[in-house]
């Protein structure tokens, strides 16, 4: 008898609590600048949302609202997530910034993610990944693979993220063939596939036989294709579609790790607003699969590399390094501090053209 | 057989019963639309069209709609007088940019010196940023006989090129670590257009778009040069022998047209937006011809119709988050409303007429 009604109240109990995390469902919000399927910058973070679906199952819901444009919009928007009850909210777009930081104020119980910006709240973190780790491993198979001996970048805005990978794919290119030329091109937008096929073009004209970019569309890949005998590098997204050739390689995005942590932290109630900056190590950057294209020896030169950024004994910043006009920066062996790294604006010495100011 | 026959004159009923009914079938075929893609329809219409005036964060919504819709009505009333006399401002976003960084560049050479009279010269700069924007097609048009449609169109593109440079160089925030866009205006009281009551979404350029369409109706309805722009579109012959001058109509025409563009750009950079930035320009000039359109050039109906575009912005945002519809479905959702407002248009001019096939 007694068995049975501590059965049947703990079976009660068990009920209840499962009534009561139903209730508890941790809602969290998706603001993207893009459509979903874009295949770069906007696909790779709903692919995190995905995982995070993965992850807790019944525990999550997710809301996600697509080419959102930065300003009052994107404000709205959270602020309509907020409302709604979104517990945590990310932010994918640098232009977020602001309109994060606004909503946030006026919801000091809902977490905001912010991707890539550099204002943070009691309750805003950012986040963003050390894609120069990757533009080092780039820059590599890039230096060798060039007959040309010049190499296409299609630059999307001339802001520190953008210049940080110029500057680390020109340096490890110089570090394996001392020839090497950059050629950049500045497209002033991060999705135009109609912009971007025509950087790839004018850059394939002037000689380039690798193209690197710094926009999200494949339409560079396609533009590469139909030239032939140019190589290319997945953005953002693995862009596999392309490979094995003119797509020889990729940097990924993969947000869904960090994602499942800070919605985790959530739900444990140990979310704290911190700036996270992650790169191959911490699996934030990932290097898509190295094509047969690139000769055996150059590959497996890329994969230690991509190792060594990996487990931190090596620094894609490491000196000497001078800056563009000759002036020294770092000393031999010197590393780069993060503070320059996240400002950084300045060519390294070697690469001409100016960034446009 | 189902003929068409010209009305001998556009229906009165039919032209004031078209966007009704052209709502109407938006909402069915929209419906279906919805249905077809595994979302419950009906759920999916109230979402757009209700919850954003009546649904439980309404509060917020509703202010939203005024900050939305704002700008929207200031350029589609300044677009329709061009429109009305068949001169074709289509450059109302590059209008709309210029106003916006002329306006914010004079704000931000004050900075961080306060003083009242600081926004009123951003305002004033702000049209005539935009007038002058407008000043290029219209002046082409005047001395070369250029097509006013292409310049202001190009013009565009010329006008998001000074805005990134405007992000990247000359109105950079100097405290923004590198990164592209200006100072945020929010932070600068003499240059804030605040909400006037906290909250309530009326900012200036609100009261803006309510006073130009005042002035619009009043122009159009009691004022000679109300009636020459409409006896210009509607028989430019006739326009001439009353001694209508062409040129000077063109050049007030996208003067108006372009320094409200201006002001809404102007409101907008120096209120919801804050700051110069990239992307800084959304579509509002483009969005405005539809409106300008759904309003039927006429300055009350283009405040209805700029309140409902922007219902169905704030609610298809609203309809994607809670629903998980596709922003593409809500565009195309957009997309049948201004289809079906032109389809049955004809309705206005022609009636259909169902008569036995005659026997040969």
């Amino acid at each position: 008898m007694k068995l049975t009604t501590l059965l049947t109240s703990a079976a009660m109990a068990l009920g209840l609590a499962t009534t009561a995390m139903a209730a508890d469902k941790t809602k969290v919000g998706f603001v993207y600048v893009g459509p979903v399927g874009d295949g770069g910058w906007t696909y790779e973070h709903d692919q995190g949302r995905k995982a995070v679906v993965e992850a807790f199952g019944d525990k999550v819901e997710t809301v996600y609202v697509e080419n959102v444009a930065e300003g009052p919009d994107s404000e709205r928007v959270m602020t309509q997530m907020a409302l709604e009850g979104a517990d945590l909210i990310f932010t994918t777009s640098f232009g977020y910034m602001d309109p994060t930081i606004n909503v946030a104020k006026k919801f000091p119980n809902v977490r905001f993610e912010h991707a890539t910006g550099y204002k943070t709240a009691p309750n805003v973190s950012t986040y963003s990944a050390r894609f120069y780790e990757g533009r080092a491993v780039q820059g590599t198979i890039a230096g060798h693979m060039t007959e040309s001996n010049i190499v296409g970048y299609i630059g999307s805005f001339p802001i520190p993220e953008v210049v940080r990978g110029i500057n680390s794919a020109y340096i490890h290119a110089k570090k394996v063939n001392p020839d090497v030329q950059f050629k950049i091109v500045w497209a002033f937008t991060w999705f135009d596939p109609a912009k971007e096929a025509d950087a790839a073009k004018v850059l394939i004209e002037q000689g380039a036989d690798v193209i690197l970019q710094h926009t999200d569309s494949t339409a560079p890949q396609a533009a590469a294709q139909t030239a032939g005998n140019v190589i290319t590098f997945g953005q953002a997204s693995d862009m596999s579609e392309y490979g094995p050739k003119p797509r020889v390689s990729s940097i990924i995005d993969n947000w869904g790790p960090y994602y499942v942590a800070r919605t985790q932290a959530v739900m444990d109630g140990t979310w704290e607003s911190v700036m996270t900056w992650d790169g191959i190590g911490a699996g934030m950057v990932g290097i898509g699969d190295i094509s047969d294209a690139v000769p055996a020896e150059v590959k497996a030169e890329a994969i230690a590399l991509q190792a060594s950024l990996a487990d931190g004994s090596y620094h894609a910043f490491t000196g000497p390094i001078s800056k563009q006009d000759g002036s020294a920066w770092l000393a031999d062996g010197e590393t780069a501090d993060d503070g320059t790294l996240a400002g950084m604006n300045f060519f390294v010495e070697g690469i001409e053209g100016e960034i446009p100011q | 057989m189902i003929s068409l026959e010209k009305r001998p004159q556009p229906s009165r009923a039919w032209s004031l019963a078209t966007p009704l009914v052209a709502v109407l079938a938006t909402m069915v075929f929209g419906g279906l639309l919805f249905a077809m893609l595994g979302k419950p329809p009906i759920e999916a219409i109230r979402t757009i069209f209700w919850d954003p005036l009546f649904g439980e964060f309404a509060f917020y919504y509703r202010p939203q709609l005024l900050v939305k819709g704002a700008p929207l009505v200031l350029i589609a009333i300044g677009l329709s007088l061009g429109f009305k006399a068949g001169i074709w401002n289509i450059g109302a976003e590059g209008q709309y940019i210029i106003g916006a960084i002329v306006g914010a560049a004079v704000g931000l050479a004050f900075y961080p010196y306060e003083a009242w009279y600081i926004f009123p010269l951003m305002v004033i700069s702000g049209a005539l940023g935009g007038w002058a924007w407008a000043m290029i097609p219209a002046v082409l048009k005047v001395r070369f006989g250029t097509n006013e449609i292409l310049v202001s169109l190009m013009l565009v593109y010329v006008a998001e090129q000074l805005l990134a440079s405007a992000s990247l160089r000359f109105l950079k925030n100097p405290e923004g670590f590198g990164f592209p866009g200006s100072r945020n205006l929010q932070d600068y009281p003499s240059a804030f257009n605040a909400d006037l009551i906290a909250g309530s979404g009326m900012h200036w350029g609100v009261v803006a778009a309510l006073i130009a369409v005042i002035f619009a109706y009043v122009l159009l309805n009691r004022h000679m040069l109300g009636f020459h722009i409409r006896l210009t579109g509607e028989a430019p012959r006739a326009a001439r022998f009353a001694g209508v001058n062409p040129s000077r109509l063109i050049l007030l025409c996208l003067g108006m047209s372009g320094a409200l563009a201006g002001l809404a750009g102007l409101f907008e950079v120096s209120g919801p937006a804050g700051q110069i930035s990239i992307d800084f320009n959304v579509g509002y000039g483009f969005t405005a011809i539809i409106v300008a359109f759904l309003g039927r050039l006429h300055p009350i109906g283009i405040m209805l119709a700029g309140g409902l575009m922007a219902l169905t912005y704030i609610g298809g945002d609203i309809a994607q988050s809670n629903l998980g519809l596709p922003s593409a479905a809500i565009q195309v959702f957009q997309g049948m409303l201004l289809f079906f407002l032109l389809a049955l248009d004809l309705l206005t001019n022609y009636r259909i007429t169902l008569h036995k096939p005659e026997v040969a």
